[in-house]
């Protein structure tokens, strides 16, 4: 099963990046076997609106089934949860190897709802 | 003839000076008030609204038994006002500008557009001025097509004179669009040469003849005049800063009620307008 985090590096050692929408890439977890690769977001960080519907829909082509993240807006839930792609925040994490960690260690619940506001639009 | 009032910065009395060529003129008439996030001129005009229509905006709904899932309406949509997944389709109409291309490109015809309120376009009579006006939704984005659906509503019948938003995004462009001749309202202020330059090059990308009102002109400082004069931008009205004036507005009245006389600079300047260049060039 693959996972996904975001992050603004390239590996497990970078920081967890607290935005969905606008976080530079994802860092694609194979959970059985560790191995990762890195999916590009950065078309979104100019975006003038609806940055979290189209991230939720570049991860959705992915494969992922689950996400780890800082914070989810209502947009992007609402696609990720169609897309049957989990949530999990966990916006203290300091690394994308914690984030992992805490999900493996069963520390983190998959959101039922955004845990932010939209934005204006 | 459309005479569009705008200005870059607010606040510096394009209602004021929108108003008062409505009341001095002689002929046909009309308001019409583009600056649908606040529409003010009715606290001046106080016209005794007649009609009102809502103003809608077409937005997609999608037909999930004929979408065979091609996704090229969410990759069309600037606005990421659809995602696809698969045949699941999603729309988000508050993000939709209305534009129907996603309609339009939908191989399989599973698209049609639905309209969805953004507002209200009102007119009425106040006195000899015809006035149209618009207010949007709020928690709705976009001016743009409200504004739009105001400009179409009050046609060209005689003088328009069109009372603009403030800036120089968006909204303003949908409101100067098409006029005849632009009127930048200014003040003799750093802040409001400022934007007055900004508002400057927006007429000049859109090729419109223009012309500048100074209000409050004996305040401030003398660059305003010197910008106009090194820009070749004819300044067409000086309005003195007149705390009669100030008083009139505080009770909901416009200009020419504390200074009648000046109703004579205001009835000339359409003609004035009529004959300029584009871009401010004489």
């Amino acid at each position: 099963m693959k996972i996904a985090i975001t992050t603004s590096g390239d590996s497990l050692a970078a920081p967890l990046d607290s935005r969905f929408g606008r976080a530079p890439r994802f860092l694609l977890l194979e959970l059985a076997d560790g191995s990762f690769t890195l999916v590009d977001n950065r078309q979104n960080l100019d975006a003038a609106q609806g940055a979290g519907i189209q991230a939720a829909q570049n991860l959705a082509a992915t494969g992922a089934r689950a996400l780890i993240t800082g914070h989810c807006g209502p947009k992007a839930f609402r696609v990720l949860q169609a897309a049957g792609i989990q949530v999990y925040t966990t916006p203290g994490a300091p690394t994308v190897a914690a984030a992992v960690e805490a999900y493996r260690a069963g520390r983190l619940q998959p959101l039922a709802a955004a845990d932010v506001e939209g934005h204006w639009a | 003839m459309i005479l569009a009032i705008a200005s870059g910065k607010g606040g510096t009395g394009k209602t004021s000076v929108a108003v008062a060529l409505a009341q001095a003129a002689t002929g046909k008439v009309q308001y019409v008030d583009c600056d649908v996030e606040a529409p003010n001129g009715h606290l001046f005009l106080h016209p005794a609204i007649t009609e009102r229509r809502e103003a809608c905006l077409p937005v997609p709904a999608v037909d999930a038994a004929r979408c065979t899932g091609c996704g090229e309406c969410a990759r069309f949509c600037q606005y990421n006002a659809l995602a696809a997944l698969g045949t699941n389709v999603l729309t988000f109409p508050e993000l939709c500008h209305g534009c129907g291309g996603c309609a339009k490109l939908c191989p399989a015809g599973a698209i049609r557009e639905v309209p969805r309120r953004i507002g209200v376009v009102e007119s009425g009579q106040a006195g000899t001025v015809r006035v149209t006006q618009g207010r949007l939704d709020v928690g709705h984005p976009a001016a743009p097509p409200l504004i739009r659906a105001v400009k179409r509503q009050a046609g060209a019948d005689g003088l328009a004179i069109l009372d603009c938003p403030p800036g120089t995004a968006c909204p303003v462009v949908a409101a100067v669009r098409g006029c005849d001749a632009l009127l930048l309202v200014t003040e003799p202020t750093p802040f409001g040469r400022h934007d007055l330059t900004l508002a400057v090059a927006l007429a000049r990308g859109l090729r419109l003849p223009l012309a500048v009102a100074i209000n409050r002109c004996d305040t401030g400082d003398r660059q305003t005049e010197a910008y106009c004069r090194a820009e070749g931008l004819p300044v067409l009205l000086r309005l003195p800063d007149d705390r009669r004036v100030a008083e009139a507005y505080s009770r909901g009245e416009g200009m020419l009620a504390a200074r009648p006389e000046w109703a004579r600079l205001f009835r000339q300047l359409p003609a004035a307008m009529a004959t300029l260049g584009q871009g401010g060039a004489p």
